[in-house]
């Protein structure tokens, strides 16, 4: 771990104007924020993240989970993940996404982790967190370890020549589906980023992972009012029972009417470089009988392109079977 | 003899020590802090084979903080250990030459006034390497064989077995994972070494500082006095011991070494990776013809550290013909060391895993072929064995479990919508004892204390030996206490083999019965005791009192009897004492007599969900023949748990070593993975309790490691009664089983 300065941001304004002063807000910045710190600290602790001023923004009035005008939810960025998961609100409307954080980390972790931090999680491939090793993500141009190395938790859909990592979090894949928008501020005011838009792929730029500019701050994360008579559902496929990151997760969203499907979205976790949507798949499941033939059609369109690497070809079945188990299960809840 | 309290041998007994551990007021290495105390940081190659060209310490050695860079120039005087005694698996001193041998060999260390001062410094160490080929191959190539066991005609008798299996199994390099990471605090003072250890063995942990650094005995004192367990990796001394030991020296300051979970996967031992040969030839009727059994396993590039995987095989079963035979692959990783079960636990993985394929292959019921190849003798020998119940283990076991309900036909059991797997596998483990010394003191104040240099590591020695001394005296458990992990107590053996709790107890049994016997002769002799002028012949101590023979115990106020307190009390003596000393050791002379072994059998269901390539071990019935249970709760507790790393063993873990660089890349707990408590199955343990007299008075053998044994294959015949899917390659994983 390097030598920093910590700081703690009395307002947003204040963290703003403290992040506004790097070269970066993507890898190798200067200046991170600080909310739960379950990442940033481990990642710091192995010379990962080498930042020269920590800005503590977990005492900002951020914390809060409220229902919008419009029959939503706006979740403070440094609501826990504890707090959200357990929030009857969450626990009534948007099912998938408590059972997304409960399928994450361990309680300990979730007592810690806050929302925006979730969201800004880094991936777990091993070559990424080992300085030692050649990855392009923590140094660009280093080259990827990962491509002819241990890659068996890697992905197979949006991965590039240059990076294969994927982004490990569970509550990303339901935001996913659950079509959130992150409301991030800086210092010439407020915009609204749907997250389909928040990550980026990381071609020939994997060190860039986000929309994020220096001196953005997240504020709070809101999910749109749930569909009349939506149900939704989030399955976590791993090697052990608990405590692991996904190899294969599906967050579904349906509406199901005469046994057709009137409404659908859905995300995977644990097979994308981010969480991974695809909306043409969607489209064409409106109308269609809500069985596993049509769920079989959706997981093979989804994972049409997978690029399976050295050691992980078993995801891509895995993935398929993932996502029509969740399909079925979550069209069969009453 | 008065001896035994059945109410107390045997009996379900919290540890003693259980409040401090759950308080955290029970003082582990690393709790250890002394004024002007420093830290330690190792620095570790990032190479697995060269050179070391330069070390460039011009920016680390400004960090402020920073004392010492401690390297190969200013380490001081290290001695390297000759011989095979005392034990340590990597021999070569830390820092001996500028050869690396291994990722993660330390190549320097920082020491400074804080830990992150010597980490931030440790971090700006800049190491150049000439660098040199490196391999780490999981692909063993046999070399030169070495014969362990052979009987009659193996070639002949397995060409003309009519029915035969001929399958190669392989088990991974494993870490042991404890929770309490390895650690050193080394204080050196007025020319004497006082060194807290994560230790299993302190007495030979003594012999080999002593050897290390030049030093009597007197000079050398060993302290491990709680252990956040060990399984093994904290049997022997490893490197950084004698590198905080060094700093200490050089200083004059104490010094706190705690090794990374990196470091630990790198330098502090594993369990090797194995690949073993199974060839089994049998008549028609199941009758074993034939048995043999070829293993590697890889070693490091400097030390000879062999997994002992045959070490079962020539007793278990019956058969006339059989070879075990050993090899060793050298690579270039840290020294292999003992890991639960050496040697029999991937053993038995091949074992029991050839035998389920005969099974199947004989149209025979697996539990019916192990019954039908039970020896009489340990045939290879010729001895007889101590106590064998393991047909009893197989048939309580199978009877527990239900096994007579199993469809052998694959993916032919369901439930609620699960296909259910049901295998099984026996079990054994060696019996040692070994040379132990205790002192025992009888107090006036009404309590007891034992003493012994040996350590628990965790499983529940402090309980035993006060469990032992409480059923011999009546004294209550609360108020004996029990000092252990000091090479200042009388000499004890190391935790390991499954060995103390046998070695503990004629030595405890001698000690207190000899304090007894003082305390009789007290009363005997003691002016206005009401027992003076009886012959001690005449007199027993029992229930805590000390009595006429013939008159009723605990009766006291007729003046026929007095509490052994008083006894003490009135003779004007603070307490009295008795010594007790055991034999036994590698060479133990009972070995030329008997075959001293535990046993067992492993009953596994696993269910398994294709929709979702999802298998779990729902639920394991184990039968264990370990003699006399001192403490059942302790002792359920070392199957169970062992059970448990069985399911890890089976589905899980692996260390991974990149072949391009030599790191074991998986070196963090959330990439080696390991069974949690959603992955426990039910577990329902029976101890099968013919007492073992042959081997000791109350007829203990061991428990700690047997549960392991075994288990890894229970599960994988289980999981190809539900699959389908043979797994040879520990561990089966999710693409193994997804082609189901």
């Amino acid at each position: 771990m390097q030598t920093f300065q910590l700081r703690r941001a009395d307002n947003a304004d204040a963290a703003i104007r403290g992040g506004s002063a790097a070269k970066t807000a993507q890898q190798g910045a200067e200046v991170r924020f600080l909310a739960g710190g379950t990442t940033l600290l481990d990642l710091m602790k192995l010379n990962v993240e080498t930042p020269k001023q920590v800005i503590d923004i977990s005492r900002l009035p951020l914390d809060k989970i409220e229902s919008t005008s419009d029959g939503g939810l706006r979740i403070g960025a440094t609501v826990r993940n504890a707090d959200l998961a357990h929030d009857e609100r969450v626990k009534r409307d948007y099912p998938v996404l408590s059972q997304a954080l409960l399928a994450g980390a361990s309680a300990q972790l979730r007592n810690m982790a806050t929302t925006g931090g979730n969201l800004l999680q880094r991936t777990r491939c091993v070559y990424f967190r080992d300085t030692d090793m050649a990855c392009n993500k923590r140094n660009p141009g280093s080259g990827c370890a990962a491509i002819d190395g241990f890659n068996r938790n890697l992905a197979i859909l949006g991965v590039s020549d240059q990076c294969i990592a994927t982004n490990p979090s569970d509550m990303n894949v339901a935001l996913m589906a659950l079509d959130a928008t992150l409301h991030i501020k800086n210092a010439k005011g407020e915009r609204a980023v749907p997250i389909a838009d928040f990550f980026l792929l990381p071609g020939t730029t994997p060190d860039k992972e986000t929309v994020l500019q220096p001196g953005d701050l997240i504020t709070s994360v809101t999910l749109p009012a749930p569909a009349k008579g939506s149900r939704s559902l989030y399955l976590k496929l791993r090697d052990r029972a608990s405590y692991e990151f996904a190899l294969a997760s599906a967050a579904v969203v349906m509406t199901v009417n005469g046994g057709k499907i009137d409404k659908v979205s859905f995300a995977m976790g644990g097979v994308g470089v981010r969480p991974w949507r695809d909306k043409s798949v969607e489209a064409k499941l409106i109308g269609q009988p809500a069985g596993r033939d049509t769920f079989r059609a959706a997981s093979e369109a989804f994972l049409k392109d997978a690029k399976p690497q050295s050691g992980n070809a078993f995801k891509v079945e895995l993935a398929k079977r993932c996502l029509i188990h969740t399909l079925d299960a979550a069209a069969k809840l009453a | 003899m008065n001896y035994v309290d059945k109410n107390i041998i045997g009996g379900s007994f919290n540890r003693i020590d259980g409040d401090k551990k759950v308080t955290g007021t029970a003082t582990y290495t690393s709790d250890h802090n002394f004024p002007g105390l420093l830290y330690a940081v190792p620095v570790s190659s990032s190479v697995a084979s060269g050179t070391i060209t330069n070390l460039d310490i011009s920016v680390a050695e400004k960090i402020p903080g920073v004392r010492l860079i401690l390297r190969a120039d200013n380490i001081g005087k290290l001695y390297r250990v000759s011989g095979e005694q005392p034990k340590i698996d990597e021999k070569r001193p830390p820092f001996a030459d500028g050869e690396v041998r291994y990722y993660g060999q330390s190549v320097a260390a920082v020491i400074a006034d804080t830990f992150e001062q010597a980490t931030a410094a440790a971090d700006a160490v800049k190491v150049s390497y000439d660098l040199k080929p490196h391999n780490v191959s999981e692909h063993l190539e046999p070399g030169d064989w070495k014969v362990e066991s052979e009987r009659g005609n193996i070639g002949e008798a397995f060409d003309e077995a009519p029915v035969r299996i001929d399958e190669t199994y392989i088990t991974p390099a494993e870490t042991h994972n404890t929770i309490e990471l390895h650690a050193t605090v080394a204080t050196h003072q007025n020319g004497a070494f006082t060194l807290y250890e994560t230790s299993q063995a302190v007495v030979n942990h003594q012999q080999v500082a002593m050897a290390m650094l030049g030093e009597p005995k007197e000079h050398v004192r060993v302290i491990s006095r709680f252990l956040g367990s060990g399984f093994g990796s904290k049997l022997w001394p490893w490197p950084h011991c004698f590198i905080a030991a060094a700093a200490a020296r050089q200083l004059g300051k104490p010094v706190k070494l705690v090794l990374s979970r990196k470091m630990n996967f790198e330098a502090a031992g594993h369990r090797p990776l194995t690949q073993q040969h199974m060839q089994l030839g049998a008549a028609q009727d199941g009758k074993l013809l034939a048995l043999s059994h070829d293993y590697l396993n890889h070693t490091s590039i400097l030390d000879n550290y062999k997994e002992d995987c045959g070490e079962a095989t020539p007793f278990l079963y019956s058969t006339a013909n059989l070879r075990v035979r050993s090899g060793l692959a050298r690579r270039n990783v840290g020294t292999p060391t003992s890991m639960r079960g050496p040697g029999a636990v991937p053993g038995l993985f091949a074992l029991e895993s050839a035998m389920d394929e005969l099974a199947i292959k004989l149209h025979m019921d697996p539990v019916q072929l192990r019954l039908k190849n039970e020896p009489q003798v340990d045939e290879s020998t010729g001895l007889p064995f101590s106590s064998r119940h393991m047909a009893e283990c197989i048939t309580t076991g199978a009877q527990k479990f239900g096994w007579d309900k199993r469809n052998p036909q694959i993916g032919s059991m369901t439930r609620d919508g699960k296909i259910l797997g049901w295998g099984m596998a026996a079990c054994t483990w060696i019996a040692l004892r070994m040379p132990t010394e205790v002192s025992v003191e009888l107090k006036a104040d009404g309590t007891a204390r034992a003493v012994c240099a040996t350590q628990d590591i965790g499983t529940g020695t402090y309980t035993v030996i006060a469990q032992i001394v409480s059923a011999e005296t009546g004294i209550a458990l609360d108020k004996i206490d029990v000092v252990l992990g000091d090479t200042n107590l009388p000499p004890g053996p190391f935790s390991g083999g499954s060995t103390v709790t046998a070695s503990v107890i004629p030595a405890i049994l001698q000690a207190v019965r000899e304090a007894k016997q003082a305390t009789i002769a007290l009363a005997a002799k003691t002016p206005n005791s009401p027992l003076q002028g009886r012959k001690p012949d005449d007199l027993v101590f029992s229930n805590g009192t000390v009595s006429a023979a013939n008159s009723t115990t605990g009766m006291s106020g007729n003046g026929l009897s007095l509490p052994f307190n008083r006894v003490i009390e009135m003779a004007g003596s603070a307490s009295v004492s008795g010594q007790g000393k055991s034999e036994g050791g590698f060479a133990d002379p009972l070995k030329k007599k008997y075959s001293l072994h535990s046993f067992g059998a492993h009953f596994v269901e696993v269910s398994w969900q294709p929709e979702l390539a999802r298998l779990r071990v729902e639920r394991v019935v184990t039968a264990i023949d370990g003699g006399t249970v001192i403490n059942a709760k302790t002792a359920t507790n070392q199957i169970e748990g062992a059970i448990v790393m069985g399911v890890g063993m089976a589905l899980f873990e692996q260390t991974h070593y990149d072949p391009r660089n030599g790191a074991a890349i998986n070196s963090n707990l959330a990439d080696y993975v390991m069974a949690t408590h959603a992955d426990c199955p039910r577990m329902d343990v029976t101890f099968i309790k013919h007492p073992d007299t042959v081997f000791n008075e109350i007829g203990a053998r061991s428990l700690g490691e047997i549960g392991l044994a075994g288990t890894a294959a229970a599960i994988t015949n289980a999981i190809h009664h539900a699959t389908g899917i043979r797994v040879r390659k520990l561990p089966a994983t999710i693409e193994d089983l997804i082609t189901a």
